[in-house]
C-alpha cells in the first residue's frame, strides 16, 4: 500500500491506515455518513482547483479509468436521492416541471434538472460543473439525462455501450466467443475514452495506476460479496434495504479507494461479528424477505418499517446487485496484470449480470430466494423508473405460479412524494404479512439459512 | 384515329391506399400456409430499426410489431405491465398474451429504452417457444469498432435464425435481400421528396399508409405498389391549398392513431416527419456488391442513417436534425409530439421545444397514445395553431 497517498480520493492526503490498528467500535452507518460528507465537501471546491470532474451513472461507469486520472466523480443520481432522503425533492421536482418536464418521466432526473436551474446547489453542497459525463446503455434514462448535460454545459458525453444478456437462458462464460466479441466492443470504447480523459485533463494514461485501482476494487468486491453472503444466515445480521443501501453508496462512490477498501474490511469484520453473536438487525427474525426494485427514498425508513414490525427483513435485494453494476460477485475480480483487457473483460460480464438481473429477472431470482432462504418476495414498482418496473408484475405472475412463493407488488416512486400512499401501502403489507402467517405461521427460523465462509480480500 | 386511353391515377391511387390501410390494421400473423411462395415464417421486431435484409434472406417475413392501436381490447396486459409504461410495450403484450402474435417464429425487440428491453423477458416467460432475442444496437456508434460490433451481432442474429429455419442463411441471398430494400427505399425517399416538394399531391396521413404497409406485407409486394403509387401522386392534379408548412416529430416508436395524423393534414401540409423512421432508415443505398454483406449493413448503420430521439449519436446532435428537417423541408413550424409515457419521447420534446425558442420557430406540442379515440380538442389545438401560423405569415 505504498501508493496509498497519491490513489486516496482526489483532493485528500489521507494515508492509508496502518497494518495493525488499534480496534475501535465501527458504526457502519457514521462512517458512511462521514465519508459522504468529505466526499461531498472535495466536490464543492472541485473547480475552483481546476481538478477535472466528471458527472457518472451507478451503473457502467468506467470509474477505474477516470479515478487513474484523478476525476472528481460527481453522482448526480445520488445527489437526487438525497433530495428525497432531505424531504426536499417535492420542490425541486416541482420547479422542473414548471420548466416543462413531463410528470411521467424520471424523478431523478427531474430533482437534478431542478437543481441545475437553482445553480447546482445541491442538498449537501453546491455540485462542479462538470468536464466529461460517461452514461452506459443499462438504464436508458442515463442516456437522455447525460444529454441533458450535454446541452447545459456543452461538454461531451461518452456513452458507454455495454452488451447484455440478448435471450433467456443465455451463459456466457469468461473467454468464450460471445464474450471475448463483447469484450473486445468494451475494450475498443475504454480506448477511446482513455483519448478523451487524456485530452481533458492533459495527462497521459497511466495503466500502472489503473492496475493499482483494479487492485483496491478488487478486495472491495471480495469484501462486498462476503457481506452480502452473511446475510443468507438467519437472523440477517442488516436489512439489504437500508443497512445495504449505505453499503452500496460507499461501494460507488469510493471505489477503487483506500478508504473504500478500509470501509467495506471494517463492515465485513462487523458484520461477521454481528453472526458469530447471533445478532440480527429485527429483534426476533420471523419472515426473510427478498425486495425487488428500488427504495422510495422519500419513505426509505417508513417502508422498512412496515415490514420490520411484522418481523419481517429484507435479506436480499437485487438492488444491491444492479445499482452496483452488478459487480456483486466473487468471480468478477480483476487481473490487474492485464488491467485494460481485464477492466473490459469483467465490464462485459458485471454489465450482463446488472442488467438481467432486470430484464430476465426470473431467472436470478429463483436461485437468490433458494439463497437467502426467503418466505415472500416484494415488488416495489416504481412509476418514473422503466428499468427497474415495466416488467416486474409480469416477473411476480411467472414467480407467483412457479414457485409457489408469496408476493407482494406495491407501487410509489423513487423521490416523488405523491405516490407514496401510506394508508394503501400499509393495508397492502399487513395482508401480505397474515397471508404469510397463514401459511404455516411465524415461527423462529433459526438456521433455516446458511452462508458462505467467503474469500479472503 | 382511336381515342387514347388515360390511366385513371386516382382510382388506382385510391386502391393502392385501400390495400395499405387494410394491411396496416391487420394485426393477425399470415399461417405459413397463407404466407407468398418464397417465405416459411415470420419474424416480428418492435421498432425502431431492424436489418429486415437478414431475416427475409432467412425465409422469414419481417413484421414490424407496431403494437395495437385504438381498437384492441386490454384483457390480459393490464396485470402485466404497470399502469405508467407507454401503449405500444402494453398492446405489444396483450398480442402475445392473446395470441395474436402466436403464429411468430420470434420476436426480437432493441435497447431503444428499458421498457423496450423488458419485452425480450415477457416475451420468453409466456411464449418459451418463439424465440424471444434483445438485439443489441449499440448506442455508442462513435468509438471505433461500433460497425465491427454491429456486424458480430448481426452475425449472431443470422446464426440464430439459420438455426431456426433449418438451412445457412447465404452471403448471396442477404446480398440480392439488400438490392432488394434498397429498392423499397429508394421508392420510400422519393415518396418523402414530393411531399417536400409539392405537399398537396400527398397528404402525411396518406404517405404513412405507403410506408407503413411495408412494416407487414412482403418487400416484394409493397415495392410494386410503391412503383405504381408514385406515378400516380405525381399525376395528381390538386390545388395548393392555404396551409401552413410543418414537420411532425415524435412519431418514431409508438405510432400515432391514423385519424391524429387527418387531423393536421386537414390543417397544415407536413413536409416531413419521423413517421416509422426505421423503415428509412438509411440515408443513402446499403452497397450492394461487397464481399461482406452482413458488414455492408453494419456499416450502414454506424455511417449512413437517420436519427432518433432513442439513438445517442455525438455526430447528430438533436436539435441539429430537427433544424435540417426545417430547412430541408422549408417550413414554417414544427409539431412535436410524444407518446405518453414514453420517456425518451418527452424528454426530447421538451428540450426541442428549448432549441426552437432559441431558434426563434413556432411550434405546437401534443401527446397522444396509440389507443386513443376523441381528437376534437386535437383539431382545435392544431386549427388555432395553423391559424396564428399563417396569420404570422402573411
Amino acid at each position: 500500500m505504498t501508493t496509498a497517498i497519491a490513489e486516496a480520493v482526489p483532493g485528500t492526503s489521507r494515508s492509508a491506515p496502518a497494518a495493525k490498528e488499534i480496534w475501535t467500535p465501527f458504526n457502519a452507518h457514521s462512517e458512511g455518513q462521514r465519508l459522504f460528507k468529505e466526499w461531498y465537501a472535495r466536490l464543492e471546491t472541485a473547480n475552483e482547483r481546476h481538478e477535472p470532474v466528471a458527472n457518472v451513472f451507478v451503473m457502467g461507469n468506467a470509474i477505474e479509468i477516470l479515478r487513474s486520472f484523478d476525476f472528481h466523480m460527481v453522482f448526480p443520481e445520488i445527489n437526487s436521492l438525497q433530495t428525497g432522503v432531505r424531504k426536499t425533492s417535492a420542490e425541486f421536482i416541482r420547479i422542473s416541471e414548471d420548466y416543462g418536464m413531463s410528470p411521467d418521466v424520471c424523478s431523478y432526473v427531474k430533482a437534478d434538472v431542478g437543481m441545475m436551474l437553482k445553480e447546482e446547489k445541491e442538498p449537501l453542497g453546491k455540485m462542479p460543473k462538470p468536464d466529461l459525463s460517461v452514461s452506459s446503455n443499462m438504464c436508458g434514462t442515463f442516456i437522455k439525462w447525460a444529454e441533458i448535460w450535454e446541452r447545459r454545459y456543452k461538454m461531451p458525453s461518452f456513452v458507454l455501450d455495454l452488451p447484455g444478456q440478448r435471450s433467456s437462458s443465455w451463459v456466457v462464460r469468461p473467454g468464450d466467443a460471445q464474450h471475448s466479441a463483447d469484450s473486445r466492443w468494451v475494450e475498443d470504447q475504454f480506448k477511446d475514452l482513455i483519448a478523451k480523459c487524456e485530452k481533458i485533463t492533459g495527462k497521459r494514461f497511466d495503466i500502472d495506476r489503473l492496475a493499482e485501482v483494479q487492485g483496491r476494487v478488487n478486495q472491495m468486491v471480495i469484501h462486498w460479496n462476503n457481506v452480502m453472503e452473511l446475510n443468507r444466515t438467519c437472523p440477517a445480521p442488516y436489512n439489504a434495504m437500508l443497512d445495504g443501501l449505505t453499503y452500496i453508496g460507499i461501494m460507488n462512490v469510493y471505489r477503487g479507494t483506500v478508504e473504500g477498501v478500509e470501509f467495506m474490511r471494517r463492515l465485513e469484520e462487523d458484520v461477521r461479528a454481528k453472526v458469530a453473536r447471533g445478532e440480527g438487525r429485527v429483534p426476533e427474525e420471523r419472515f426473510r424477505l427478498l425486495f425487488s426494485g428500488t427504495p422510495c427514498y422519500v419513505s426509505m425508513r417508513r417502508l422498512v418499517e412496515l415490514f420490520e414490525t411484522w418481523g419481517g427483513v429484507f435479506a436480499y435485494s437485487d438492488y444491491l446487485t444492479f445499482a452496483a453494476g452488478g459487480m456483486d460477485a466473487a468471480e468478477l475480480l480483476y487481473d490487474t496484470s492485464r488491467p485494460l483487457e481485464s477492466l473490459a473483460e469483467v465490464t462485459a460480464l458485471a454489465a450482463q449480470r446488472g442488467l438481467s438481473n432486470q430484464f430476465f429477472a426470473h431467472e436470478r431470482m429463483e436461485k437468490q430466494i433458494k439463497d437467502y432462504g426467503v418466505d415472500g418476495v416484494v415488488f416495489h414498482g416504481i412509476k418514473s423508473c422503466r428499468f427497474v418496473s415495466a416488467g416486474m408484475a409480469d416477473t411476480r405472475d411467472y414467480i407467483s405460479k412457479r414457485l409457489d412463493i408469496p408476493t407482494l407488488y406495491i407501487e410509489s416512486d423513487l423521490i416523488d412524494p405523491r405516490y407514496w400512499s401510506d394508508a394503501q401501502i400499509k393495508n397492502r403489507v399487513d395482508a401480505f404479512f397474515e397471508a404469510l402467517q397463514q401459511r404455516g405461521g411465524a415461527g423462529p427460523l433459526k438456521g433455516k439459512a446458511t452462508h458462505a465462509q467467503g474469500r479472503t480480500a | 384515329m382511336s381515342a387514347q386511353i388515360v390511366p385513371d391515377y386516382e382510382a388506382q391511387l385510391n386502391a393502392i391506399l385501400d390495400r395499405c390501410h387494410s394491411a396496416s390494421l391487420d394485426a393477425r400473423i399470415p399461417d405459413a400456409g397463407e404466407l407468398p411462395e418464397g417465405y416459411t415464417g415470420t419474424l416480428g421486431n418492435f421498432p425502431v430499426y431492424f436489418p429486415d435484409e437478414i431475416a427475409h434472406a432467412a425465409g422469414l417475413l419481417p413484421v414490424n410489431i407496431l403494437g395495437g392501436g385504438n381498437k384492441l381490447e386490454m384483457k390480459h396486459a393490464d396485470a402485466r405491465m404497470g399502469s405508467f409504461v407507454c401503449s405500444i410495450c402494453r398492446s405489444t403484450t396483450e398480442l402475445g398474451l392473446n395470441g395474436t402474435l402466436a403464429g411468430l417464429t420470434g420476436f426480437v425487440t432493441h435497447p431503444i429504452c428499458d421498457a423496450a428491453k423488458h419485452l425480450a423477458g415477457i416475451w420468453s416467460r409466456n411464449l418459451p417457444d418463439q424465440m424471444a432475442e434483445i438485439l443489441y444496437l449499440p448506442q455508442n456508434p462513435n468509438s471505433p469498432g461500433a460497425a465491427r460490433y454491429v456486424a458480430a451481432e448481426y452475425q449472431r442474429l443470422r446464426a440464430e435464425l439459420a438455426r431456426k429455419v433449418g438451412h445457412p442463411i447465404s452471403d448471396a441471398a442477404i446480398r440480392s435481400s439488400i438490392r432488394l430494400y434498397n429498392k423499397k427505399r429508394r421508392l420510400m425517399r422519393e415518396l418523402y421528396q414530393i411531399r417536400r416538394d409539392e405537399p398537396w399531391k400527398l397528404s402525411c396521413s396518406e404517405s404513412y399508409l405507403l410506408v407503413r404497409a411495408g412494416t407487414r406485407i412482403p418487400c416484394e409486394e409493397h415495392v410494386e405498389l410503391l412503383e405504381q403509387a408514385l406515378p400516380a401522386i405525381r399525376q395528381r392534379h390538386v390545388a395548393a391549398q392555404d396551409k401552413p408548412r410543418v414537420i411532425f416529430v415524435g412519431g418514431f416508436c409508438e405510432q400515432p392513431p391514423l385519424e391524429m395524423l387527418e387531423t393536421i393534414d386537414d390543417a397544415c401540409f407536413v413536409v416531413d416527419d419521423d413517421l416509422l423512421i426505421g423503415q428509412r432508415w438509411f440515408t443513402e443505398d446499403v452497397p450492394e456488391d461487397v464481399g461482406d454483406p452482413v458488414w455492408a449493413l453494419a456499416e450502414s448503420y454506424i455511417e449512413r442513417s437517420h436519427a432518433s430521439p432513442v439513438q445517442h449519436d455525438e455526430r447528430k446532435p438533436k436539435g441539429d436534425y430537427l433544424m435540417a428537417m426545417l430547412r430541408d423541408g422549408k417550413a414554417d413550424a414544427a409539431i412535436l409530439t410524444a407518446a405518453k409515457f414514453c420517456e425518451p419521447g418527452l424528454d426530447e420534446q421538451l428540450f426541442w421545444s428549448k432549441d426552437l425558442d432559441a431558434a426563434g420557430v413556432q411550434y405546437l406540442v401534443l401527446e397522444f397514445e396509440e389507443k386513443m379515440t376523441s381528437f376534437e380538442q386535437m383539431a382545435m389545438q392544431v386549427e388555432t395553431f395553423a391559424e396564428s401560423l399563417l396569420f404570422a405569415l402573411a
